[in-house]
């Protein structure tokens, strides 16, 4: 069985990318909480994840009327939807500060939790290498 | 994941531009001019959303321009003032002082909160960096 990299880190690596967009995602909120008229947004995670898994399975298309596969960032933004404000603003901003600071803070220790995991793949990797010496 | 330094780089810019407003401000609040045209009016900043490229990329802030306030500048009769007109009136700023306190806090809380989103965010790349060593 030949040892390939995008089997081998499993769902982890889209994992860790989409969290990096959804970084970006929240900070964009929490920068324009005084732009009058701005909307927040976030990325439905498990949708967002899910198409970026099933671009990895190679779709071919084998006639003309069938959906075109898309391709990675497109898919990604496909999923940013429009935030429900619990007390939207006279100005139309819909930033809520304290819900962006909690999604972000959990962002960044899921994307913690998928660094430690893709660490541990790698040194299992390594101790397949090298015979666990 | 780079995009978000410079998202938060951009709101803290916004920001700053905001407090170097509310400092003019209110150094300015007890100005006074000879005639209502010389009056000092307070001085506010207009956030908009920075789009990227495409339409639904994250968006970090720009300051579109600096707008007067329309308030009535307050008109006073002090005939002993050297910038008194004919009459003996000057004419002082319509700086609104309580609001621009709020507005203070308001800034550097704002600046406070993207400079941990950029911590953050620092950090998470930092970890990514040493990922398998």
């Amino acid at each position: 069985m030949p040892l390939n990299f995008d089997t081998a880190l499993g769902v982890h690596e889209r994992a860790l990318y989409t969290r990096a967009k959804r970084t970006e995602v929240l900070g964009a909120n929490m920068a324009n909480v005084d732009t009058p008229g701005y909307q927040a947004r976030d990325l439905d995670f498990r949708a967002a994840l899910e198409g970026a898994q099933q671009q990895n399975l190679s779709v071919s298309r084998t006639r003309s009327n069938h959906i075109q596969p898309d391709g990675g960032a497109a898919a990604l933004e496909a999923q940013l939807k429009y935030r429900v404000p619990n007390q939207p603003s006279l100005d139309g901003n819909t930033v809520e500060l304290h819900i962006e600071q909690a999604q972000f803070a959990d962002n960044a220790v899921r994307y913690q939790a998928t660094l430690t995991f893709l660490g541990s793949k790698f040194s299992g990797l390594k101790d397949a290498i090298t015979g666990g010496r | 994941m780079f995009k978000v330094l410079d998202i938060a780089g951009s709101a803290m810019n916004a920001q700053l531009v905001r407090l170097n407003t509310t400092a003019s401000n209110m150094a300015n609040a007890d100005s006074v001019a000879t005639t209502e045209a010389e009056a000092y009016r307070a001085k506010q900043p207009v956030f908009a959303a920075l789009l990227q490229e495409t339409a639904n990329a994250a968006a970090g802030v720009q300051v579109t321009g600096i707008v007067e306030s329309q308030a009535p500048v307050i008109k006073r009769y002090e005939p002993g003032n050297p910038m008194a007109d004919a009459d003996g009136y000057v004419f002082g700023s319509n700086v609104n002082e309580v609001e621009e306190m709020a507005n203070m806090i308001s800034a550097s809380r704002s600046f406070q909160n993207n400079s941990e989103v950029f911590n953050t965010s620092k950090d998470l790349m930092m970890r990514t960096l040493q990922l398998g060593r």
